[in-house]
């Protein structure tokens, strides 16, 4: 066992830190500094960035526009991405549709479609949960009947992050009613812009608009984009659960959280004599376990990084990272609301935008920390909640 | 020893059930959040009618000479239906504060005009640097031939931009931490020099930054004594607000017992798993003991000496911010994603709750607090 990293791979280290330093535009650092909201533009704007360095598909095949890297660099390199607080790269088209085009998807599939994802011409959403169908996904009912070259799509998908911005939804829809519900549902490659399709915003406690609901009304989708054999869409959709598992600890963007609330602990006062919170005895003991915790987490990735470049792919323990890296972001964001006291409270909803010239009230990083706290609650109902994670970790690991 | 409610007690949770079930529901409820005043001044009238807004009021000045329990009994309902009006805030601390240290000239012109509801008040006394310390005071008074002057910034004053006089803490004496040389002042809200930066807060309410630049105001009581006063006052309070949020956690409780029977996965309600039983039945749990606590606390508090009294309020505040934060964040989790939406009235009580915690003290500051006081 050797923990240190190479001399090769610090290297990499700083390359990459000094790159995302350089490139990472000002004015999406502001934003990002005092958590405001991104908009589509940021995000397009920094895929382009690592698109025109050729690092923004690092797991890709080094043929279709991956790096090579190992997977110890790859996490490296996502490590310094949340250092810098860089806008997250959409997962939807780099690590979960194209790994199943690549793996399943017929030539003209590939041809097409994986170019315009890695340069990011296509937005992907994914089109999987519906309103009657959340943790039982396979009993999805959204349908797609055939007809000539075409499948007509009726039906509703729920919780789509992001799908106002969206130009192709990867969807699970149902092709059969006979036997196991498994068995009947098809993988399709959907035009966010064909006829028919609605895309209605869902509302969330902080206030935010990130997820929609979307309708199909007869949409009509040639057969061309489906995915692999009609009724085996579910094979390929857990392919794609078990894929890149790694990022779901999120590790990266919890230890600059933890610095971020490191400082913002700093520059409070405790209400105690002239101690920084930082430094009061109640939070910093709260700090301190929060920080042990990421360090433990942050041990088992790294272990599980090591069995991925010695060739052994992790099973169903991912689902510890996705359990224990949700209870550490959630953590993260309570403690950030308590370090505010009372400006915790105030709801300014275009203090949370940039460009906002009003006074701000109490810290400037106040105007978000609350509504930061709301939207991360979903963390541990998105992806499979963290029962059904437990779930999947009692049956598969354990055999219960 | 019972836990029994008197006639009247029940009486009066009976008037406000039947009037927020009259009044109140989740429509309702967002068009007076997103009204200019954020609460209903029809509303207001009708609790001056109905006796709220005088029932903890002495009764030479016109209250009913209610206790600590009657008004946990009304803040209790209060919360089960999350109204919205300023009755912490105005009736709950401002009355509290004439009462406990205003002159009788003040109390006998005020105190009548807050149970009438013709007289709003709000509290200021949080400032920027002092998080939750009652001490630190910075903003200073200045005897003038004619009152005081007072200069300096009050932090996230609830309800300020509706209330007719504000109630400030200000310094008349000793260093910025020091408990002596604390005295209350009476504000017109729109008094010279006062100025507002007014903002909704999280829980769909109002506050206020309150910035004071050669304010006049009218001293409240006796100079330099009102820290002892503002430790009694926040302690009723926190008392109130506990009972705001055993009603909050009620609600929140019945909501997911509810829609645990009504969501189907798997072909079974999903009540009917193991595990989600169990995370609701650490709710029930949680929310039987903060009543229980609640109510003992409340019952106390009026008999109790100050070591007393604050011990049973820290007690309770650290119980409701820990069984707040569970059964908040549980009631949203077992509601799957449509927790996540504005769309139920579930995120209001969630968020209410959430500032609940935030109010008068954290659970930590109250934890050390009560840690720091000798037991019984």
């Amino acid at each position: 066992m050797d923990i240190n990293l190479s001399a090769a791979d610090a290297a990499f280290q700083n390359e990459a830190r000094d790159f995302i330093e350089a490139a990472l535009p000002g004015d999406i650092r502001a934003k990002a500094e005092l958590g405001q909201r991104l908009e589509k533009d940021d995000y397009v704007r920094w895929h382009k960035i690592l698109f025109d360095k050729g690092w923004v598909a690092p797991a890709w095949p080094e043929e279709l526009g991956g790096t090579g890297w190992t997977p110890l660099q790859r996490h490296l390199f996502e490590e310094e991405l949340a250092r810098a607080e860089a806008p997250r790269l959409m997962p939807f088209g780099l690590s979960m549709v194209a790994p199943v085009i690549m793996a399943f998807g017929d030539a003209a599939q590939k041809k097409h479609f994986l170019p315009r994802i890695l340069s990011c011409e296509d937005w992907w959403c994914q089109g999987y949960s519906e309103p009657g169908a959340g943790s039982d996904l396979a009993s999805l009912t959204t349908k797609a009947v055939p007809d000539g070259d075409d499948y007509i799509v009726s039906g509703a998908k729920t919780w789509t992050t992001l799908a106002q911005f969206a130009d192709m939804i990867f969807c699970l829809v149902r092709t059969s009613n006979e036997g196991k519900s498994q068995t009947g549902i098809t993988f399709l490659l959907i035009d966010m812009h064909s006829p028919g399709i609605t895309v209605r915003p869902i509302r969330t406690i902080d206030g935010g608009h990130e997820v929609n609901n979307i309708f199909f009304d007869d949409v009509r989708v040639p057969q061309a984009n489906r995915i692999g054999e009609e009724n085996k869409g579910w094979t390929y959709a857990k392919f794609l659960l078990g894929h890149e598992r790694t990022g779901i600890a999120a590790i990266g963007r919890s230890k600059q959280e933890l610095r971020r609330l490191k400082e913002v602990a700093s520059a409070e006062a405790s209400g105690a004599g002239t101690a920084s919170l930082a430094e009061a005895g109640a939070f910093a003991d709260k700090m301190a376990d929060l920080e042990i915790d990421i360090l433990a987490l942050e041990s088992l990735v790294l272990k599980i990084v090591a069995d991925e470049s010695a060739g052994r792919t992790p099973g169903a323990e991912a689902s510890i990272l996705k359990i224990r890296g949700t209870e550490i972001q959630q953590r993260l964001s309570e403690l950030t609301l308590e370090a505010m006291g009372y400006y915790a409270n105030p709801y300014i909803a275009e203090a949370q935008e940039a460009g906002w010239n009003g006074a701000p009230v109490g810290p400037e990083i106040a105007a978000t920390v609350t509504p930061h706290y709301l939207n991360w609650r979903k963390a541990s109902i998105y992806g499979g909640t963290n029962e059904i994670q437990k779930n999947i970790i009692a049956k598969m690991v354990l055999g219960l | 020893m019972d836990f029994i409610l008197s006639d009247e007690q029940k009486l009066f949770q009976e008037s406000v059930e039947s009037f927020v079930a009259r009044e109140y529901d989740d429509d309702k409820r967002r068009t007076l959040s997103e009204s200019e005043d954020g609460f209903s001044r029809a509303h207001w009238a009708n609790f001056a009618e109905l006796g709220w807004l005088s029932l903890g009021l002495d009764e030479a000045h016109g209250g009913l000479g209610g206790t600590a329990l009657d008004s946990a009994v009304l803040m209790e309902s209060l919360g089960r239906a999350l109204v919205v009006e300023p009755y912490l805030t105005s009736v709950v601390m401002g009355g509290a504060l004439i009462e406990l240290a205003g002159n009788n000239a003040q109390k006998s012109v005020h105190l009548p005009a807050l149970g009438t509801g013709d007289l709003l008040l709000a509290f200021a006394f949080a400032e920027p640097r002092a998080r939750y310390d009652l001490a630190t005071t910075a903003t200073t008074a200045k005897k003038a031939s004619d009152g005081y002057i007072l200069n300096g910034h009050k932090s996230v004053v609830l309800h300020a931009a509706t209330a007719d006089k504000i109630i400030v803490s200000a310094r008349t004496a000793g260093e910025v931490n020091e408990r002596d040389g604390i005295s209350l002042f009476l504000l017109e809200r729109t008094a010279p020099g006062l100025t507002l930066q007014a903002y909704p807060t999280i829980d769909g309410g109002r506050a206020a930054e309150v910035k004071l630049a050669a304010a006049a105001g009218e001293l409240l009581g006796e100079a330099g004594k009102a820290h002892a006063v503002i430790e009694a006052v926040i302690d009723r309070a926190i008392i109130a607000l506990s009972a705001e949020a055993v009603g909050i956690m009620q609600t929140l409780i019945e909501m997911t017992r509810a829609y645990v029977d009504s969501r189907k996965q798997f072909g079974i309600p999903i009540g009917k798993f193991q595990v989600l039983q169990h995370q609701l039945v650490d709710m029930y749990m949680a929310h039987e003991l903060s009543k229980a606590l609640t109510y003992r606390a409340a019952a106390a508090i009026g008999t109790a000496d100050a070591p007393a009294r604050a011990r049973a309020a820290s007690a309770a505040k650290v119980q409701i911010g820990k069984a707040g934060r569970l059964i908040g964040q549980q009631a949203v989790q077992l509601h799957g994603g449509m927790g996540m939406t504005d769309e139920l009235p579930l995120g209001q009580y969630f968020k209410r709750l959430t500032m609940i915690e935030t109010l008068f003290g954290s659970t930590d500051h109250h934890r050390r607090r009560f840690a720091s006081l000798a037991g019984a």
